[in-house]
């Protein structure tokens, strides 16, 4: 499944879940009962919850950190420069090998630009910001060969390499 | 434990009545609000393929106003229900809100002419170096009228931050007090502020500083668009204005929920305690809202790491304080109180609804894994719109209808426009999402022909979005006679 496949499912579930606690509390007939024992049943509820976003949560979201993009080239990488333009990329080699990581060292020669790195379905599998006066670099394998797109995804046009 | 309760006097909520600065804010709102709402449709009309324009540039010029326009009528409404309701607290200078709005009129003005007539198209972000080089788009004129333009619009709430700011010193003892600190941290139970008091003070010490970077930024970008010589590190920049906004938009939401806090407990009968755990909450939050911005530069690899993973960690911690605190406070209210449940309740629980829900996108995205193939795609105006049209929104039209009395003149089932308007919000913002899990890219003028199933559908719920609107837009216009008479 691809992260954008779990990011949706669990990103509309987690709504979901939400969506019904608040219909329970609409339809819920109201007696106009004494807050006193409904509050201190939410303050259980809310006691509840909130470690469970702290022992649970929190370690999640430290253990998703070890898939960051940030790491250095691998060594023996394939090498790719593109230069971002107002409105297009420029790449000095158009094919690299399937399996092997692929560094490319992305610069601009002007603004702000998006280097996203389209599969042939038209998926976006990785992408780094350029911008004037850096060079950013973003290492990755392409398991599969194939034709891939380097798109802009914010303002700007396109272009298709291998 | 100490208590204060948000039930302003005693005797506010018989007669709570809105002053005339009030009224013009939230009139101001609400046209300018369904004017964007047009230009949104007409952005997702174009990437629909069901309307060409002549030229793509004019989606960015269109985009642009809207994005602007949003967050400025966001702050404008914010500032209205944030102001209404602490007024009953402590001291403020209405010349403020004057000032303010003058210098919004002024702002708006500069920014329709820039944008519309001179053709500047660089989004509301405005992230340099793209004002100056727009690849002959536009003049540099051009973006510098924008540039100042926001600059008068950004001095202005910074006027009423400090007059805010100002009251609360004044009537509490300071910031800290007002954040409730001596009762948090020394016990006391003396001069305990309100949740009202306590949102203000939070609104004040978070956007005062965002202002500021704001206001930097939009003086370096017309400088260096004078003197193109005059280099500036576009990394720095790019904090300064990813600072500026991120604070400044989840401001207006802090703005804008006090009229949770306050109309809850009036209606239910029910009080909305000053609590420690409320206190402690919104302290969190004060801070962390402060740090977590570089989450919007997770794809920036020149950052520092650490400022990285402090954007993605402290994201998912600073979404529930505040949240756990206030939606599961305002559920706990609601539920088995017998609540009648007409116009104004109703969106006052979809605006929790809207907030709580919005907030998990957006803390999926802010995980750097995620945001590697979600930045920049439509994931992100997703959560941004999820919360800003379904938490913040109802919650500026249920004070609008509080206003108008509304709950005393909609008919039974006059919950009904805002259920619908739910449904189709909900439509509208899923299919931003859908868009984003497919990787259509945002801001994209022209779409393939495979992502406009989400842009159609998208559309026609917006179209629905916006009869809503104006439904309560209009309630409130027709029967403000009556609430400037205070009957
Ligand atoms: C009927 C209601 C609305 C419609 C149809 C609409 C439509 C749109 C569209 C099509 C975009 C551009 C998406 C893209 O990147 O391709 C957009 C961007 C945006 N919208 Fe809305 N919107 C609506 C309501 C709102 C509201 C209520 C707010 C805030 C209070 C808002 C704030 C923004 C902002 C800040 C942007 C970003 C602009 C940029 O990328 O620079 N919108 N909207
Ligand atoms: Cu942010």
């Amino acid at each position: 499944m691809t992260v954008q496949t779990q990011s949706l499912l669990f990103s509309f579930a987690a709504i979901l879940v939400l969506a019904v606690v608040f219909l329970r509390v609409r339809l819920q007939r109201g007696d106009g009962e004494d807050y006193g024992p409904v509050q201190g049943r939410a303050y259980r509820i809310r006691a509840v919850f909130f470690w469970v976003l702290i022992l649970v949560g929190l370690p999640i979201s430290l253990w998703l950190l070890r898939a960051m993009p940030y790491a250095s080239a691998a060594a023996g990488a394939q090498v790719v420069n593109a230069t971002g333009a107002q409105w297009y990329w420029d790449l000095d080699r158009e094919e690299v090998e399937a399996g092997k990581p692929v560094t490319f060292n992305v610069a601009s020669t002007d603004v702000n630009h998006g280097f996203g790195v389209y599969d042939a379905n038209g998926q976006l599998v990785a992408q780094v910001q350029a911008m004037p006066g850096y060079i950013n670099r973003l290492t990755h394998t392409f398991d599969a060969p194939g034709t891939y797109r380097v798109l802009c995804p914010n303002i700007a046009g396109w272009r298709i390499t291998t | 434990m100490a208590e204060a309760l948000a039930q302003g006097r005693p005797d506010a909520a018989a007669a709570d009545r809105a002053t005339p600065w009030v009224v013009i804010y939230l009139v101001t709102t609400g046209v300018v609000l369904l004017l964007m709402m047009l230009l949104g449709l007409l952005m997702r009309l174009v990437q629909s393929g069901w309307l060409a324009l002549d030229h793509p540039a004019l989606f960015y010029q269109i985009m642009t106003v809207h994005g602007t326009g949003m967050v400025g009528i966001a702050a404008l409404g914010g500032v209205a229900v944030m102001w209404h309701f602490l007024a009953s607290y402590v001291t403020l200078h209405r010349a403020a809100l004057g000032i303010n709005f003058v210098l919004f009129l002024i702002g708006v003005v500069a920014i329709l002419w820039a944008d519309f007539i001179s053709g500047f198209g660089g989004a509301w972000t405005f992230l340099y170096p793209l004002p100056a080089l727009s690849g002959g788009a536009w003049e540099s004129g051009s973006a510098a009228l924008h540039l100042w333009g926001l600059l008068a619009v950004g001095v202005g709430v910074l006027v009423i931050c400090l007059e805010v700011g100002r009251a609360i010193i004044v009537g509490y003892g300071g910031l800290g007090r007002g954040l409730g600190w001596h009762v948090l941290f020394a016990g006391s139970t003396q001069n305990v502020p309100p949740p009202t008091v306590v949102a203000s003070t939070m609104v004040v010490i978070v956007t005062t500083p965002a202002l500021i970077a704001g206001a930097a930024s939009l003086v370096m970008s017309p400088v260096n668009l004078y003197f193109p010589d005059v280099a500036i590190n576009p990394l720095m920049i790019k904090n300064l204005i990813y600072f500026f906004g991120h604070t400044i938009i989840n401001a207006t939401i802090y703005m804008a929920v006090v009229v949770v806090y306050e109309l809850l407990p009036r209606i239910t009968g029910r009080p909305w305690k000053t609590t420690k755990v409320f206190l402690a909450a919104w302290t969190l939050s004060t801070t962390m809202v402060l740090v977590i911005y570089p989450h919007h530069l997770m794809m920036d690899f020149a950052m520092p790491t650490w400022a990285l993973v402090i954007g993605q960690v402290f994201s998912y911690m600073n979404a529930f304080p505040v949240l756990v605190v206030t939606g599961l406070g305002a559920l706990a209210i609601l539920n088995r109180s017998g609540v009648r449940w007409d116009l104004l309740v109703t969106l006052l629980l979809i605006s929790m609804f809207g907030w709580m829900a919005g907030v998990i996108p957006a803390v999926v995205d802010a995980t750097i894994a995620v945001n590697s193939v979600m930045h920049n795609t439509m994931w992100v105006p997703g959560h941004f719109h999820f919360y800003l049209l379904l938490g913040l929104l109802p919650m500026i039209f249920a004070f609008m209808i509080y206003l108008a009395r509304g709950e005393d003149v909609a008919p039974r089932g006059g919950d009904m426009a805002a259920v619908l308007y739910l449904i189709f919000g909900l439509t509208f913002t899923g299919m931003f999402l859908l868009g984003g899990w497919a990787s259509v890219p945002r801001r994209w003028a022209v779409h393939l022909s495979e992502w406009m199933v989400y842009d159609r559908i998208a559309t026609i719920a917006a179209a629905g979005v916006i009869v809503l609107t104006t439904i309560f837009i209009a309630m409130f216009l027709a029967r403000i006679p009556r609430i400037l008479r205070g009957a």
